[in-house]
């Protein structure tokens, strides 16, 4: 189909500003009459406060007041999971206990080493494994170490024996907390040529997001106006105004640029610290600042889950995997929170389609990092994993890598996951043909192992996916009597640029030229409808559904006003060059500027006072009210849709191995996506790429580490962490995408951002394996040191299974 | 163990580091308390994007926070403040800096350049910025204006450096969104557009 904007570069308004520096993110906004708050934090993984004396801090010159969790919870902390805005009992190092407010940092931060608080010390536990065997320690409140769904905290444990005989890598035998399955597992493993049967381990490793949340607050006539950071405003805004106890018309939002999310500012209550500003502010009644460290944007800024499994394969003589057993130990550190397990097993059924799978899996916590939504939660773990044990089961049944992954596609039509849910469409073997093509996969097939000195070469294929979009949301257009398209889009700008390409479907449904459309974000005052959190690469499917919604709302509206005015009926009139007309006769019309007066003339429904959609939300409906009689309007809600569209991606890589040092160079990389029609390709191949670097991340660098002795992160820092550095990436990344349309999608499109990471990670891991003749780590990440140990023939300096350590 | 701690015995007693003692020093240096007395001159010129600025600066502080919180040039970004992620590159004698690492106070006689100092008087993207415009080089953004002045940094030195080159003129930045690639475009499409 032939688009306007669709599938067509653009400079997205917000990229100037970008690289001139111009563009604010929280930390950069000041107000008159503003002070500092700094944080007091837990210095230990598990403790109570006992009391709290700041009576010597309160004296102080500069000092405006304190705030703790009584103050911000009078009732009580509530018993979930996931981050407090501070907290009596805080179950990881780092976790915010009080909140001092003062002149200038400095004295902030005096008034807090005076302060004296007594905590009573409880034990800490850094190994689910540790905690799930009896006696170990209990990472939560009230002993607990784990936390059931619509049940609440509870405690989990296994024999000693149990833990042993797992950590020495048998079948976990304890009773899984959640399991779900499909198919014979029995008959699958019955049927199968080839079985192979590994424990893993996959690292928990932080966010890391570069802008720490930083987060600024102060209150005028009634209203709160909060400067901080999100992966949309108007989902973040919905979230926080419970949380900080204000009226959902009272808050302002504002947010014009966010430093990166990656899962851990999708939702108001994994950023609850933007509360503490807020309810200073409040309680001091001047502006108030807070700024975040990296060390503590590592403590509250989130992590991803770590995996201890168990995983057995089947395969049929002629490659269909038959059978996939998983069981998951999934290490939801100090807050709790998380399904990453079941995400890895669905992940499994998506890109490998097996006659039969069954999920075991149990979640432990630990008192490290809190744990949430991390870029592919699950999907992109298990990727690494599970890609070497296609490549053996291909050699041993002598069957091509390709040819295994093609003969266990998704097609269109299939169905996976524990709902067994259709694909709105799926492209997985157009975009392993392409991704191989591309590659030359075949042609490199010669070098595979190939050994110059001390080096070696190994070729890797890996597949990713994620479950890419959602609906249900609402959308709002207007113009005003200039005739330019207004879009309220309550996305937010952390990089993806979605607020601006999904605006793009607006424009395209009413034939705008770009230049004449205003992208309205920024702050939601604004008048930004509700948009679903930029997480799980949903952003593109979910909202240029909303955005065409509420354009094709308002092209209707000119129609029939047209169709009244000018004669004729609404069908027989189109728009073009800004102007709507009839189709037999283009000269018989209104200009947007005319069409706008007149629907501004003739109100009610045609300026939002009147018949609007049933289930628009709260958020939307006050948005709207605001806007009621002073635009054309158009208004949308999205009805929901069928289906699972998927993000898929494969990856093809290269790399050559040293096996003196372990390290290895990544020579040539290429990954393509299916996700739908692409409507902005430079957004795309930023996203693929991007993804590629987090995989290399996962599959290679990144992890947590914690003193044994005292649970003190010590990878609170982005060398420690280890991100990815530009020396650590290839020198280019080839990218590329199959482009067939969705047709859940108004435009086609589907998501991507969590595919291209788990892709990557698992060419990666199959790569190493391959150069290593195919030793399977059944770990992420590979480190060097893990390499050297292999080649050495040296045990490993850590307990099997190891989370939070060295090891996994 | 005693199960009963103190904050400040605790500390005292077994952490030096970490998050219990998370943000000692870091924008302290931007305000004006407990200076030491007959110390270093606190009044200082410095000369910022061409222009000499005159600017209270504690003996401790450092360039970023003076042009963050002095001179209200914010497009310096602080990532990680200890000198990892290269968020607060500036230019000093052209030289690409960590501005979290060094004292204000060592920058009297050098020519400090921010990504504020780089669009020509008539608004004029510097080339750089024109190409990573043209290229979408930022992904958040967070990181952006460090990556630019490590660019401006290695083309003056390097006007025509290869990929290669590139690659690791910049590796001292970090961009979390991983978009080393499209940076790096748009590094080579600036050495094009001079």
């Amino acid at each position: 189909m032939a688009y306007m904007h669709i599938g067509k570069d653009f400079v997205p308004p917000d990229v100037p500003g970008k690289v001139t520096g111009r563009i604010k993110y929280a930390e950069d906004y000041t107000r008159e009459g503003m002070v500092y708050s700094r944080l007091l934090t837990s210095p230990i993984p598990h403790a109570r406060v006992l009391d709290i004396d700041a009576s010597e801090a309160l004296a102080m010159d500069g000092v405006f007041g304190i705030l703790t969790a009584d103050d911000v919870y009078p009732d009580g902390e509530p018993q979930s999971t996931g981050l407090k805005i501070l907290t009596n009992e805080p179950t990881l190092v780092g976790e915010p206990i009080l909140a001092v407010a003062a002149i200038d940092e400095k004295t902030a931060e005096t008034a807090i080493s005076r302060i004296n608080v007594t905590f009573e010390r409880l034990p800490f536990v850094l190994d689910p494994l540790d905690s799930l065997a009896e006696g170990g320690a209990n990472a939560y409140p009230g002993d607990q170490n784990t936390f059931v769904f619509r049940q609440g905290f509870a405690t989990e444990k296994w024999t000693e024996d149990q833990v042993a005989s797992f950590r020495a890598g048998n079948e976990p035998t304890g009773e899984p907390q959640q399991t779900w399955s499909l198919g014979d597992l029995e008959a699958g493993f019955a049927a199968s040529e080839f079985v192979y049967e590994t424990t893993f381990t996959t690292a928990g490793y932080p966010h890391h997001s570069m802008e720490p949340r930083s987060a600024m607050a102060y209150w005028e006539d009634g209203k709160l106006y909060l400067h901080g950071t999100s992966q949309s405003l108007t989902a973040l805004a919905d979230g926080m105004a419970p949380i900080i106890g204000v009226p959902k018309k009272d808050i302002v939002f504002i947010n014009a640029a966010t430093g990166g999310g990656f899962g851990q500012r999708a939702r108001a209550n994994s950023i609850p610290s933007m509360a503490i500003p807020a309810k200073m502010s409040q309680k001091i009644n001047r502006p108030v600042m807070m700024r975040i460290t990296r060390e503590e944007e590592f403590t509250i800024g989130g992590a991803r889950q770590g995996f201890q499994g168990w995983i057995k394969v089947g395969f049929k003589p002629d490659g269909v995997m038959s059978a996939c057993d998983l069981y998951i130990i999934s290490d939801n550190g100090g807050k709790g929170g998380g399904g990453d397990a079941s995400s890895a097993a669905d992940c499994i059924d998506v890109l490998y389609q097996p006659d039969a799978l069954r999920f075991r899996g149990t979640s432990i916590g630990s008192n490290t990092g809190h744990r949430g939504a991390q870029r592919g939660p699950g999907q992109n773990q298990i990727a690494p994993i599970i890609a070497p044990i296609l490549d053996k089961a291909a050699d041993a049944l002598g069957i091509s890598r390709l040819e295994i992954r093609k003969i266990n596609a998704p097609h269109n039509g299939d169905v996976a996951g524990p709902r067994q849910t259709p694909f709105t469409s799926a492209y997985v073997p157009e975009s392993l043909d392409l991704a191989t093509q591309q590659f030359d996969w075949e042609g490199r097939q010669a070098r595979r192992r190939q050994r110059k000195g001390s080096k070696v070469i190994g070729l890797g294929l890996g597949q990713g996916y994620h479950n890419a979009g959602r609906s249900g949301m609402d959308g709002i257009v207007t113009m005003g009597t200039d005739g330019r398209l207004k879009i309220h889009n309550g996305v937010g700008n952390l990089g993806t640029y979605s607020y601006a390409s999904t605006s793009r479907a607006a424009a395209e449904v009413l034939k705008m030229p770009w230049e004449n459309c205003d992208v309205l974000n920024v702050r939601t005052d604004n008048h930004l409808p509700i948009t679903s959190p930029q997480d799980g690469s949903n952003s593109i499917f979910t909202n240029t559904r909303t955005m065409f919604g509420a354009a094709t709302d308002m092209l209707n509206k000119m129609k029939q006003i047209a169709a009244n005015d000018l004669g004729g009926d609404p069908a027989d009139y189109d728009v073009s060059n800004e102007r709507v007309h009839q189709i037999a006769d283009e000269s018989v019309g209104y200009t947007y500027a005319d069409i706008a007066r007149r629907a501004m003339e003739l109100g009610g429904k045609y300026t939002g006072e009147a018949d609007l959609p049933d289930e628009l939300a709260e958020w939307t409906q006050i948005s709207v009210s605001r806007l009621a009689g002073s635009a054309f309007m158009g208004v949308y809600h999205d009805a929901r849709h069928e289906g699972n569209p998927p993000g898929f991606t494969v990856t093809c890589c290269e790399i050559e191995l040293d096996l003196e040092t372990g390290k290895y160079a990544i020579l040539d990389m290429v990954t393509i996506a299916d996700s739908g029609t692409i409507v902005h390709p430079q957004g795309m191949e930023n996203q693929l790429v991007g993804g590629a670097v987090w995989g290399i991340g996962l599959a290679g660098y990144e992890r947590h580490v914690y003193d044994p002795q005292n649970g003190l992160p010590a990878s609170t820092g982005y060398w420690q962490s280890k991100v990815p550095t530009y020396l650590d990436t290839p020198v280019k990344i080839g990218t590329g995408w199959v482009d067939l349309p969705d047709p859940e999608n108004p435009v086609g499109a589907r998501g991507i951002g969590e595919p291209s990471m788990g892709a990557v990670s698992a060419a990666l891991a199959a790569a190493i394996t391959d150069a290593l003749g195919g030793h399977h780590f059944a770990s992420a990440p590979i480190t060097a040191d893990m390499i050297i140990n292999h080649l050495a023939g040296t045990e490993e300096n850590a307990v099997p299974l190891a989370q939070n350590n060295f090891r996994g | 163990m005693n199960p009963k701690v103190t904050r400040r015995r605790f500390i005292k007693g077994v952490v030096a580091s970490g998050a219990a003692a998370t943000t000692t020093g870091m924008w302290y240096a931007a305000n004006g308390q407990n200076r030491p007395s007959g110390a270093v001159e606190r009044l200082i010129r410095i000369n910022v994007n061409g222009q000499l600025r005159s600017v209270d600066v504690a003996p401790q502080e450092t360039l970023a926070s003076t042009l963050r919180y002095k001179l209200g040039l914010t497009g310096t970004k602080l990532g990680c403040n200890r000198g990892e992620c290269g968020a607060c590159t500036v230019l000093v004698d052209d030289v690409a800096t960590y501005a979290c690492s060094v004292l204000t106070h060592s920058m009297k006689n050098a020519l400090i350049e921010t990504v504020e100092g780089l669009e020509s008087p008539n608004g004029d993207l510097h080339p750089v910025q024109q190409a990573f415009v043209e290229e979408l080089s930022p992904q958040c953004g967070y990181c952006t204006p460090g990556q630019v002045m490590a660019a401006v940094a290695l083309l003056r030195e390097n006007p025509n450096p290869t990929r290669e080159e590139a690659r690791h003129a910049m590796s001292g930045n970090i961009c979390r969104c991983g978009s080393y690639d499209s940076y790096l475009d748009g590094v080579m499409r600036a050495a094009q557009l001079g």
